[in-house]
């Protein structure tokens, strides 16, 4: 394809290879100013490598980058700065140490002092007009990955590119934070920049859209051209995007199926918990008068906004927070003072959320990250010693059930895609001995295929008798799976519904602060 | 016994206390910088030998303590350079680096001073203090903290210079974010590699300057592992303060203490055993270690080597 005057940035048959797999293969792209252009593509079809070739992390192997119509090496992450590429990284790129307007202020030049009040005047301008508010003197650890991933916004905007990529940058949004995202990056490409969106949910790319490519084991196997785009619905451009992906029609294959699974009324409560309570630290909420029942088979959804409390009550009920007051009761027997390793023994699982900070060992092999939690346990250790072959054979078969995609057992875990670590988590969290699972946002950062199957297996995890607490900031996730939904604002549940037809109104008017 | 607690006692004993922490010093406030950086620097040993040998030589020849001190910083920094470019560059392994070039240098300096001055240790004339007016004048405190040589002012004017780097600066910064998140910084457009690398040659400079002054002012003459493990202070030094300059002062200060009595008691012959008096350093280490190790805070990627775009 040869490179139109048009194009600010085009890939040319470019190819980047890593040990074991092609992860881009003759890849054609143009990005046009006043568009964006939605990459789209099944977890670990080289999205995200394209992303980092764009943005100087990576060289690629064949072909080449023309910027502006020239053909431009883009040497480093300065250089692509220079060149007016800003982009918003899949995985989390602030440092956790730094307040969030140091981490702002990274990368000016070292000899000035970091120039806050002009940052803060800027910021305040964009915040106003993207309609976010952030904390610019918290730090960053303390920051849930919601706020933190508007911060990564924040950040490319305040750098003034031209071309803005965003890598899975509404994974961690409530849904309005995603509209108004959409409608920011409407305003900009209006404004004449390019913008190059990632995302796994097809409403989004049909909406934000105006260019769609689908790439699929590191190739691209389609493009909708703005024209084209134009003529179609969004039915039309939705289900033509699933084929392109996975070569089947079906209408909207998210579309919320209320499940029909019934809950034994007569089951006593298997998770239990009443008035716990969290004190707040600086920058997070805490928790008070935190009470629920779960009963065996049911699936109690927790909605709200992304960071008014989620992490504290997952973190509360696995024991990796201390909890000032209340209790927890698992199957009866109180479990609020075990420690973390005795309440997983017990049968409490907790699928975090934050993939690679507390998920996983990135450095370790995918095979030994299944048994984490199991290290020195038999029959994955004797006496101290790893049994490898154990662990090989069973971690094999999780690969095969959770469909991991991983070029071997020994690849270190962060060499992975999203998606992929991602199922890793699930797979050891569903582990034998299970009896109630928190999953705190299991399905961000997956593909279609692969949120679908997820949510499948925890619907199966429930129907075998096991409660499940679903943790989760996507509404229609919720209604698809829940039997009833409680919402949390500010450290407490405001209410309860059970999920029926009106379920949807009614979070909707509790999440906004009004009564059910 | 009798002169324990006499005034002139006391004095000497505080005076030797701040000549022992100063090298301690320079040692641990270099380490902390390459630690903040996020490179664990084990050669500090080894850059202070270099710069306690090659400062000495400087002092030796020129006759000029300050010309000693400009070559042991040099001795330190060419040391370091070896450790920027395998730890840095190539993404060696830090530990096993900083070993090799602790044990290469105390062999080479050893051997090297051997060689010229076979087993005569030729000594320096005494450094000359600069006296600060009116403060040295105090009974005790005056003698022992305000008659020093120049360096030692600006030694702990250091202290606070680093401080408002690390808290004022985008230079610090990005020392903190090459530690903490090296990729962070790399995509906010500032090269870890180059930023790590100015980390650990200045860590080479300050170690090399820490030499120069253990030998040239504090002994006064170069023997073979005359650093003694002063380095490797500075490395618990730097561990414990948290990444705060003035707890690399303060810490330093109790270790020339203890140092320092360790010389005073053998000096005033009270009847301990040697070998139990210099324990005593070790001993408050260990004890330093016990009560604030648990808080020691350290960079969320010290010790491993950064390498862009690799997951
Ligand atoms: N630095 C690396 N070293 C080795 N393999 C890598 C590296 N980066 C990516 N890969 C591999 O390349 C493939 C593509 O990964 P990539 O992250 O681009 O997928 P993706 O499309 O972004 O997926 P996801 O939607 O899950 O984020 C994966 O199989 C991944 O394991
Ligand atoms: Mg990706």
């Amino acid at each position: 394809m040869p490179a139109d005057k048009r194009d600010i940035v085009a890939l040319e048959g470019v190819t980047k290879r890593f040990p074991g797999i092609v992860a881009n293969d003759g890849i054609d792209l143009s990005i046009r100013p006043g568009e964006v252009h939605v990459l789209l593509g099944e977890n670990g079809a080289g999205k995200s490598t394209l992303i980092g070739m764009l943005s100087g992390l990576q060289q690629p192997d064949e072909g080449r980058i023309l910027v502006d119509g020239k053909p431009t090496p883009i040497t480093s992450p300065r250089h692509a700065l220079a060149l007016g590429i800003g982009t918003v990284f899949q995985h989390m790129m602030l440092v956790p140490t730094l307040t969030v307007a140091e981490n702002l202020l990274l990368g000016g030049p070292w000899w000035q002092r970091p120039r806050t009040e002009e940052l803060e005047a800027r910021v305040a301008e964009i915040t106003r007009s993207l309609g976010i508010s952030v904390k610019l003197h918290a730090k960053v650890s303390e920051l849930s990955l919601g706020e933190q991933q508007q911060v990564e916004i924040l950040r490319a905007m305040v750098r003034n590119s031209r071309l803005l990529i965003l890598d899975e940058s509404t994974s961690m949004l409530t849904p309005k934070g995603i509209e108004e995202l959409g409608a920011l990056m409407r305003r900009l490409v209006g404004q004449g920049l390019a913008i190059v969106f990632i995302t796994h949910k097809l409403k989004e790319a049909a909406a934000f859209g105006d260019r769609i490519s689908v790439l699929k084991l590191g190739r691209k196997v389609g493009e909708i051209p703005p024209e084209r785009f134009r003529t179609l619905s969004e039915q039309e451009i939705i289900s033509e995007i699933v084929e392109l992906m996975f070569g089947k029609q079906k209408d909207d294959p998210e579309a919320a199926e209320r499940p029909t699974r019934t809950v034994r009324a007569d089951a006593g409560p298997l998770l239990q918990v009443a008035d716990l309570a969290v004190a707040p630290t600086e920058n997070a909420p805490g928790l008070s008068s935190i009470s629920f029942d779960i009963r065996p088979g049911e699936i109690l959804g927790i909605a709200g906004i992304d960071g008014n409390g989620q992490k504290q009550l997952a973190e509360a009920l696995a024991g990796q927070r201390a909890a000032t007051g209340g209790s927890v009761r698992l199957e009866g027997t109180a479990i609020e003072a075990l420690s973390v390793g005795e309440r997983r023994r017990r049968g409490l699982r907790y699928l975090t959320d934050d993939r690679l900070g507390e998920g996983t060992v990135g450095a370790f092999p995918v095979s030994i990250n299944f048994f984490l939690k199991q290290v020195g346990a038999s029959p994955f250790w004797r006496g101290g010693v790893e049994q490898r072959a154990e662990i090989d054979r069973r971690a094999a078969q999780l690969v095969r059930e959770y469909d991991v995609r991983t070029p071997s057992l020994k690849t270190p875990v962060a060499r992975l895609s999203g998606g992929n670590i991602q199922k890793v988590l699930i797979a050891r969290e569903l582990a034998e001995g299970a009896r109630a699972v928190i999953f705190n946002k299991p399905t961000y950062g997956l593909d279609l295929a692969n949120t679908l199957a997820s949510r499948q297996r925890i619907r199966d995890t429930a129907a075998r008798g096991l409660a499940v607490l679903l943790i989760s900031t996507d509404l229609e996730e919720l209604l698809s799976m829940c039997d009833r939904i409680a919402v949390i604002a500010n450290g407490s549940l405001v209410g309860t519904v059970a999920n029926a037809d009106d379920a949807r109104t009614k979070v909707g008017r509790l999440m906004i602060g009004l009564a059910a | 016994m009798t002169g324990l607690f006499s005034e002139v006692f006391l004095g000497a004993l505080l005076f030797g206390a701040v000549t022992a922490a100063v090298p301690l010093l320079l040692a641990g406030l270099g380490e902390q910088l390459s630690e903040k950086a996020g490179v664990l620097n084990i050669g500090i040993e080894g850059m202070m030998l270099a710069g306690a040998y090659l400062g000495f030589l400087g002092a030796f020849y020129s006759g000029s303590l300050w010309l000693g001190f400009l070559t042991g910083a040099a001795g330190g920094i060419a040391v370091a350079l070896i450790m920027a470019l395998l730890c840095v560059r190539i993404g060696l392994n830090q530990i096993v680096i900083g070993i090799a070039l602790t044990l290469g240098l105390e062999g080479l300096t050893a051997l090297l001073h051997h060689f010229q001055f076979s087993r005569s240790y030729p000594r320096l004339p005494a450094a000359d203090a600069t006296v600060i007016p009116l403060l040295s004048d105090i009974p005790v405190v005056g003698p022992a903290f305000f008659k020093h040589h120049l360096i030692v002012y600006l030694a702990v004017a250091l202290v606070f210079a680093m401080g408002y780097l690390y808290r004022r600066t985008q230079l610090g910064l990005n020392l903190q974010a090459a530690g903490d998140k090296p990729a962070a910084l790399d995509v906010a457009g500032i090269d870890v590699i180059r930023t790590r690398t100015i980390a650990v040659l200045t860590t080479g400079a300050l170690a090399g300057l820490g030499g120069a002054y253990l030998a040239n002012v504090g002994a006064g003459l170069f023997i073979p592992f005359i650093t003694n493990g002063a380095g490797f202070l500075g490395i618990v030094l730097a561990m414990l303060a948290r990444g705060r300059p003035v707890w690399v002062l303060f810490g330093a200060l109790l270790f020339g203490v203890c140092l320092s009595l360790t010389t005073a008691m053998q000096v005033a012959g009270i009847n301990i055993p040697t070998d139990i008096i210099q324990m005593l350093p070790f001993l408050a280490v260990m004890i330093m270690l016990v009560l604030f190790g648990r808080r020691a805070s350290l960079p969320a990627a010290l010790g491993i080597a950064y390498e862009r775009g690799a997951r």
